[in-house]
């Protein structure tokens, strides 16, 4: 891996990965400044490939960004025309009244269900179109760093294989330079966590939490499909502490996107949050959609939920933090593609005028923003997620909903979280098992025929790209304290326990990774790290994802 | 000595195909394409013959939609020269592209064709050999080696239980088995520089041949599914199973 | 109507894949065979059970079923028949799209079953999907799968042999040498029946209790990609999505659960069986026979049983 043997290309801007931030960004970049050369990379095998989100997108900032997005053929195809705010029993389901009341945040009108994926596709023609240069199939896996600036990062390797040697297909990676690098990997990127390292990014923020969601498409008959539906619940089957929902959207051609959102900060070391998933579609008011449909994709993807409160220092030498990778996640909402846009447009601004200055640092980034209204968005519901954090659903809803109501979003003070997820987790012995259902093959199914839907693969023959950093740790805190609780979150049946009874061991099925990187916020000791795998690896989430 | 490769895009080899619910056929829209697997391996082929100095250019060619020319660019980031993409429906038939490529053949006078044995999506495998036939030349099917000297071209072919030995004078039509070689990524900087590799766009209809199908699609449907059968106890009574009712030994 | 079957041998032994080519063929009307090789491969191929004439082609030049001079002389018979068929194998596959593109043919590859004299069921996109296609060409040439058509039996008929002389050979090919795989076992991708273990079989030394039973077989041996990853068996055992796609006419699974990526590469086995201690796993959805109980008392028993 001699760096002297990488080829290296210099370009004014390089952005690190292909979802909304990052295409938003690239755009604005061109239409603001046509003679800025700008490259993007993507790990995925396609733009949209690694893609997953529900989702009920706000238009808001795609029209500032191209406000003609209809004449150029955006597929924002399913506008919404019902939602249904459900509090759920085991049994039975209440619907909560005038929802744009007591839960404005939750309320839809005007906003399109969508394929985010088809969306980044269809964004990513765009930019193309603009003269951006894309390059799908190529993960950032190094962030370059001289003397404290950052200038640019390289790509994976590629044919090394699983025990670290150059492969006869090795073919070193490459070294992308810029005056500029945005860094627009989602929600816990893996460079991103060395860049906010690096310059201590995080310093005096609230730490970072997270979710995750597991989502599933469907195919259901024609006289079933009702387009425009959208449909969340909350309640059963989460206890009071445990912070969850599921989704449903009818949208585009009989489909239906279901999924499930479970804060990642609960504490039940044997909650298994596919199982969840899979439980919450028995229930009447969401098995009466997908009965007599089939299931075609499956996907699962973290999500932040810090809020403004966990938001880091936004920039550093020689770049910038954009979308999820920075936490603008708007988070009662569950919606993050707007806010995505609007800071991958906002930082392009930003590098715009720190290019013309010749600025180190494109500072008035973090000025930008905050004259936002993404600003103005994430201040107004910045107390709504830990509140629930700290009483509970039930109280946190009451308070929500006060919060909404009388308060406006405007309460002068602001909630804290004081944990990061992974700590939140308690010993085996404290927790209770839950009994979830065996699959029935039709309307549940079990991990591994789910990972088969998101079409996910790796090259064999490469390192593990789940790097367990202390081995012998897993066997003390993962095992014989928590039960390896990873074998229960991973959503892709990466971590399997061998040898149960005689000599437990951890045996990783990285080829099944779909690039949620909860285990990488998750495992307890902080001992999992999730690393690039060789470019194109990971899900290829079809249409409709 | 050319080589002229052509490839196909297709769905790409890790997405699981699904019938759409018309049946009218698999559900390619929005779906990944990529260049067929086999194709890959044809392109590493003629390649690897140019770096051996035994070819001196590698043309690919495709035969069909506009995307396919992503498919060019990608094969000439493996190392192909330059590219010829027919504009055409999707998937043509192998009969059509035969007949497209013996146009293309007639132009460019190659001395070797090297193809895919196969496409993955219609399973035809027969492109390569109904090109030999057309234009009367020698045919190294399903190719497991491929070794060029004094005017011929000695293909180890891939045959039911072993390996056939074939001696083909040139110029000639090869199809690549799996076991041919195995291909090279296009690295970042060959994808870079693949974008000013010249790409020359022809349209079918300018070819003068019929490419009139002579298939049509009645309908496609997903395989029925297994069924669980039965559980027997003893060793014995599977043994008469296997013997007397599935007379599988 | 009548249509001519081209009859692969090897070593002067009918294949029995060529056999199912025949049933297929009697599907249209009279079937008429064309062998090359030795006067006793024209014997043997007469007394196949519907075969109604055989056709030797005795030249040297077509005994080693090359397809330039083997897709001529087709092309020359091609005037009596309205059908052309041969069996799904290396050497249909390579003869008869040749001689339909000289005949101006679109071939129809795999075909799994006839519906009628124009209509044809045929796997694509790896056997994912069976498309039905109709064929407007006048004359039809068809492979097919022996898994679909039992084999014509070999006895019952007794055809008149007729000698075909050579046709101008196109000249631009050669035959130099075959390579018959010496292994005792079959090659896992077109082997009659595979033994395939996965986790179950514990460790790389017990896997090997499989190869006895392989053995009284003449079985190829897979694996699942649990038994890869642990290191019992390198990866080109391994059956499924990433590994290789079988399609045996018997698979015997020993301690492998049957994930779907397993299935995927062996769920068009025409016989299944599963052997595993597990009563729930779900190899036992697709298997037509299974045991529940420990595959080591199983496997000895069964290579006994067999022997
Ligand atoms: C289950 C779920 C449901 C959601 N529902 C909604 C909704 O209904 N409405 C809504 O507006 N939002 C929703 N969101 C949030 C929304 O999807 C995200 O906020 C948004 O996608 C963030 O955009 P991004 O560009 O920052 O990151 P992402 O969309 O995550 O894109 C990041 C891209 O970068 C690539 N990448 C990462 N690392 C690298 C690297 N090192 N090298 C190269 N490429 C890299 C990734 O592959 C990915 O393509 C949901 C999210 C989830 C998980
Ligand atoms: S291994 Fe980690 S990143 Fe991959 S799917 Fe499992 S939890 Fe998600």
């Amino acid at each position: 891996m001699s760096e002297a043997e990488r080829e290296s290309m210099s370009f004014d801007v390089v952005i690190v990965g292909g979802g909304p931030a990052g295409l938003a960004a690239a755009i604005r970049l061109r239409q603001l400044s046509p003679q800025t050369s700008v490259c993007l990379i993507e790990k995925g095998s396609e733009i949209g490939a690694h893609i997953v989100s529900g989702a009920v997108i706000e238009p808001r900032a795609l029209s500032e960004l191209l406000p003609d997005w209809k004449e150029r053929g955006a597929p924002l195809n399913t506008p919404v025309a019902t939602e249904d705010m459900l509090f759920l029993t085991e049994t039975r389901s209440f619907r909560v009244p005038a929802l744009d009341k007591f839960m404005p945040h939750m309320a839809n009108h005007g906003n399109y269900i969508v394929s985010l994926g088809e969306v980044c596709r269809w964004l990513a023609s765009q930019a193309e179109e603009l003269g951006v240069e894309i390059y799908p199939g190529f993960a950032a896996s190094e962030v370059l760093i001289e003397n404290n600036r950052v200038v640019g990062v390289a790509t994976g390797d590629m044919g090394i294989t699983r025990d670290g040697k150059q492969g006869p297909n090795y073919q070193p990676g490459m070294e992308l330079r810029a005056t500029y690098t945005l860094f627009a990997e989602g929600c816990r990127g893996s460079l991103t966590k060395q860049v906010m390292q690096h310059y201590d990014l995080r310093k005096g923020v609230d730490p970072q939490t997270y979710g995750l969601g597991i989502k599933e498409v469907w195919e259901v008959p024609p006289e079933k499909h009702r387009p425009g539906l959208v449909q969340h619940s909350f309640g059963w089957p989460m206890d009071d502490n445990t912070y969850g929902g599921a989704w449903l959207y009818h949208f585009g051609e009989n489909l239906v996107s279901y999924g499930f959102v479970i804060g990642l900060d609960y504490s039940n070391t044997w909650l298994s949050p596919f199982d969840e998933m899979q439980r919450v579609k028995q229930h009447p008011a969401f098995r009466k959609h997908l009965e007599g449909g089939r299931r075609i994709s499956y996907g699962a993807r973290a999500l932040s939920e810090g809020g403004l409160q966990a938001i880091p220092r936004l920039t550093f030498p020689g770049g910038a933090l954009t979308g999820d990778s920075a936490g603008f996640l708007n988070v009662p909402k569950i919606k993050g593609t707007h806010t995505a846009m609007k800071s991958g447009m906002l930082a392009a601004e930003a590098l715009v005028d720190a290019m013309s200055t010749e600025r180190v640092e494109p500072a008035s980034y973090v000025q930008l923003i905050k004259e936002s209204w993404l600003w103005d968005e994430l201040k107004s519901v910045r107390n709504i997620r830990p509140a629930f954090a700290r009483f509970g659903m039930k109280k946190g809803a009451v308070y929500s909903a006060i919060d909404a109501m009388l308060l406006k979003g405007r309460a002068p003070w602001t909630l804290h979280f004081r944990h990061q997820d992974n700590e939140e987790l308690l010993a085996a012995s404290l927790c209770e098992k839950p009994a979830y259902p065996k699959p029935d093959g039709k309307l549940t199914f079990d991990r591994l025929s789910s990972v088969f839907l998101s079409n996910t693969n790796h090259e064999e023959d490469q390192p593990v790209h789940l790097r367990v950093k202390n081995q012998g740790l897993w066997r003390t805190v993962n095992w014989d304290v928590f039960h390896s609780p990873e074998s229960r979150y991973c959503p892709a049946g990466v971590y399997e326990v061998v040898n149960e009874t005689s000599e437990p061991a951890l045996h990783i099925n990285a080829q099944n990774c779909v690039h949620c990187k909860t285990c990488d916020i998750k495992d307890p000791a902080q001992n999992i790290d999730w690393t690039v795998p060789e470019g194109s690896g990971g899900p290829n989430y079809p249409a409709g994802m | 000595m050319k080589i002229v490769v052509p490839i196909k895009r297709v769905v790409d080899y890790n997405i699981k195909p699904r019938v759409k619910p018309d049946g009218s056929g698999v559900e390619t829209t929005g779906v990944k394409m990529s260049m067929n697997p086999f194709d890959e391996i044809a392109v590493e082929e003629a390649v690897r013959l140019k770096e051996k100095g035994v070819a001196t250019e590698v043309v690919v060619v495709s035969v069909g939609v506009q995307q396919a020319q992503d498919t060019l660019r990608t094969a000439m980031a493996m190392g192909a020269d330059r590219a010829v993409l027919v504009l055409s429906e999707e998937s043509p038939e192998p009969l059509a592209v035969a007949k497209v490529l013996k146009v293309i053949v007639a132009k460019e006078d190659p001395g070797l064709v090297i193809l895919g044995k196969q496409a993955i999506d219609d399973d035809m495998n027969a492109t390569g050999q109904m090109l030999a036939g057309l234009l009367g030349w020698g045919q190294g099917t399903f190719a497991g080696n491929v070794e060029v000297a004094d005017g011929k071209v000695k293909v180890s072919r891939e045959i039911d239980g072993g390996t056939e030995d074939v001696s083909l004078v040139l110029p000639a039509i090869v199809t690549a088995d799996l076991r041919l070689n195995e291909p090279r990524y296009a690295s970042l900087p060959n994808i870079m520089k693949a974008k000013k590799k010249p790409l020359e766009t022809l349209n079918v209809a300018d070819l003068g041949v019929d490419t009139t199908r002579r298939l049509t699609i009645v309908s496609v449907a997903e395989p029925a599914e297994r069924k669980a059968g039965i559980k027997v106890e003893t060793v014995s009574e599977l043994v008469e199973k296997l013997r007397n009712e599935a007379k599988v030994i | 109507m009548t249509a001519l079957v081209l009859l692969d041998h090897e070593d002067g032994r009918i294949k029995q894949a060529a056999l199912s080519a025949v049933t297929a063929a009697t599907q249209f009307g009279d079937v008429h065979v064309l062998v090359t090789g030795e006067r006793s491969v024209a014997e043997t191929a007469a007394k196949i059970s519907g075969v109604t004439k055989v056709l030797h082609a005795a030249d040297a030049l077509y005994a080693h079923e090359m397809a330039e001079p083997l897709a001529a002389l087709l092309v020359s018979l091609a005037g009596s028949y309205d059908q052309i068929l041969a069996s799904a194998s290396a050497v249909g596959k390579n003869v008869l799209p040749r001689a339909a593109a000289l005949l101006d043919v679109q071939p129809v590859p795999d075909v799994v079953r006839i519906v009628d004299a124009d209509t044809f069921v045929r796997p694509i996109y790896a056997g994912n999907a069976l498309a039905t296609v109709k064929s407007s060409d006048s004359k039809k040439i068809l492979t097919v799968r022996s898994s679909a058509f039992d084999a014509a039996p070999a006895e019952g008929g007794s055809a008149a042999i007729e000698e075909v002389a050579a046709v101008e050979n196109p000249n631009v090919s050669e035959f130099v040498a075959v390579h018959l795989s010496a292994s005792e076992r079959p090659e896992l991708d077109s082997a009659r029946v595979v033994v395939s273990g996965g986790r179950g079989l514990l460790s790389e030394e017990k896997f090997r209790i499989l190869e006895p039973l392989a053995d009284t077989l003449g079985a190829a041996i897979g694996a699942s990609r649990a038994a890869v990853d642990s290191g019992f068996v390198s990866n080109e055992y391994q059956v499924g999505q990433t590994g290789k796609i079988v399609a045996p006419e018997l698979y015997i699974a020993f301690g492998i659960s049957g994930a779907i990526q397993h299935l995927a590469g062996m769920k068009d086995s025409r016989v299944i069986v599963a052997v595993n201690k597990d009563p729930e796993a779900p190899i036992f959805q697709v298997a037509d026979y299974g045991i529940v109980g420990d595959l080591f008392e199983i496997v000895p028993e069964l290579t006994e049983k067999l022997k």
